[in-house]
């Protein structure tokens, strides 16, 4: 059985790369990533859960980072924006629809776009998508941009 | 940041989680079991519960089970909302697991903590109260498995370090005519003003409500009324509504006599669209 108490060094798979990591068993994944890992794309908003500007992808699936503990998220595979690396088809489209305006809770909804991509590489039904997207505030409401960028992702694949 | 310093156990038996679980009892430690860990998370934050030690129960086997046999289905504690959702065994339960906090949140928030946290709207435990479930726990005694509705009574009442292993839900259930809505005050993703859960066996409609009391709950004096079929439509609504196991609920998103509006335009709709076949 696995048991940490106070500091431990853990391992990390971060967008590819094994990192390690000193980390008390009440660290946050948000807080880990970015103080740590110096990868500052996941943001820190609510850090309750609600406003998705902390999200990345563990094994596939959005996750707020700001509800995982880092201990947790030893031996699953966390995918940030900064292992996007500005190729995905969701950041090109983005750009493209100009999809933000302050940028804040961009990354966020990069990862949920992406991770709904991950999941349904086909455009799924208008509800599923606005499902996804529900999961994120913007708080400069670029929401229509966001939807018209989710479509484009599909149709143009980010081009 | 969580203000304060937890052990972490991650377990890979259902003896060794019970076991931590059960010294650390003994050593004076508040210890919680975690799943999701959603609401630990949130609310040690916030400084409402401050536990000494968790035990991660994501990597004990018999708690990522999902599967159906002939029967029925079962499911493990740590299945997450999205899982269930995404695996179209139970609809019902698919439907309410699909409307309780966002899409992300429901990949990591798991059947066992929206049964076991402290939340009181548990809207995952209505398809459970009506679909004469059963529950596997795990504790001094090794496993017993027994109805759901005998240790859910608003909340889950456990032994002692008893642990939830699994939910299994007979293969009728999984198919029979179904109905669920929640009603919030604004936003879709919120709390529910009024939740309800139906089903029907045997022509008979059993219902389940959360949001509407201060627990979630099954009533058979509601269901007898709702199901006899002598009494026009609003007499049977009126009745129904008078039958609710305490006052109705009242906070900031809707007094009590507001959410019994909400209820009875409910249950009209569903009474009118069952008459009309809509069901
Ligand atoms: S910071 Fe994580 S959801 Fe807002
Ligand atoms: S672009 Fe400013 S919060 Fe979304």
């Amino acid at each position: 059985m696995v048991r940490y108490e106070g500091k431990t060094v853990i391992t990390l798979n971060v967008n590819g790369q094994p990192h390690e990591v000193m980390v008390r068993p009440a660290d946050l994944l948000l807080d880990v990533l970015r103080e740590q890992l110096g990868l500052t794309g996941a943001k820190p908003g609510c850090k309750n859960g609600d406003c998705g500007a902390c999200t990345v992808i563990i094994d596939g699936w959005p996750a707020k980072s700001c509800l995982v503990l880092a201990v947790e998220a030893e031996g699953h595979v966390i995918l940030t924006v900064e292992g996007l690396e500005g190729k995905a088809p969701i950041q090109k489209s983005f750009v493209k629809d100009n999809a933000f305006q302050c940028g804040y809770c961009t990354s966020g909804f990069l990862m949920v776009c992406h991770a709904l991509q991950m999941q349904h590489p086909d455009m799924p039904e208008e509800h599923v998508i606005e499902e996804w997207l529900q999961s994120n505030i913007c708080r400069c409401t670029s929401y229509q941009e966001i939807r018209r960028a989710v479509h484009g992702m599909y149709n143009n694949k980010g081009l | 940041m969580i203000p304060c310093d937890v052990v972490y156990y991650r377990p890979g038996t259902l003896m060794e989680a019970y076991e931590a679980y059960r010294l650390l009892q003994i050593e004076g430690k508040k210890p919680l079991y975690y799943a999701g860990g959603s609401e630990i998370i949130t609310m040690s934050r916030a400084g409402s519960i401050r536990p000494s030690a968790i035990v991660d129960i994501k990597r004990i086997p018999e708690c990522m089970l999902l599967s159906a046999n002939d029967e029925g289905l079962h499911i493990g504690s740590a299945c997450t909302l999205n899982q269930i959702k995404e695996s179209r065994l139970f609809p019902l339960l698919g439907s309410s697991c699909g409307r309780i906090a966002d899409h992300t949140n429901q990949c990591r928030i798991t059947l066992g903590g929206n049964l076991c946290g402290t939340i009181i709207y548990r809207e995952t435990s209505l398809p459970l109260l009506l679909s004469d479930a059963r529950v596997s726990l795990f504790g001094s005694q090794g496993m017993r498995t027994v109805p759901f509705q005998s240790v859910f009574h608003g909340r889950m009442r456990l032994k002692p370090s008893e642990v939830v292993v699994q939910i299994h839900v007979p293969g009728w259930a999984l198919k029979a005519p179904f109905f669920h809505v929640k009603h919030t005050t604004n936003e879709k993703i919120d709390y529910p003003l009024v939740s309800a859960a139906a089903l029907w066996k045997d022509g008979n409609m059993r219902i389940a409500f959360s949001g509407l009391c201060s627990y979630p709950f099954r009533s058979s004096k509601i269901e007898a009324v709702l199901n006899d079929w002598s009494m026009p439509v609003s007499a049977r609504v009126d009745k129904a509504a008078e039958l609710l196991p305490e006052e109705p609920y009242s906070d900031v998103e809707g007094s009590g006599e507001y959410r019994l509006f909400v209820l009875k335009n409910m249950l009209h709709a569903l009474l009118e669209d069952y008459t009309n076949g809509k069901i």
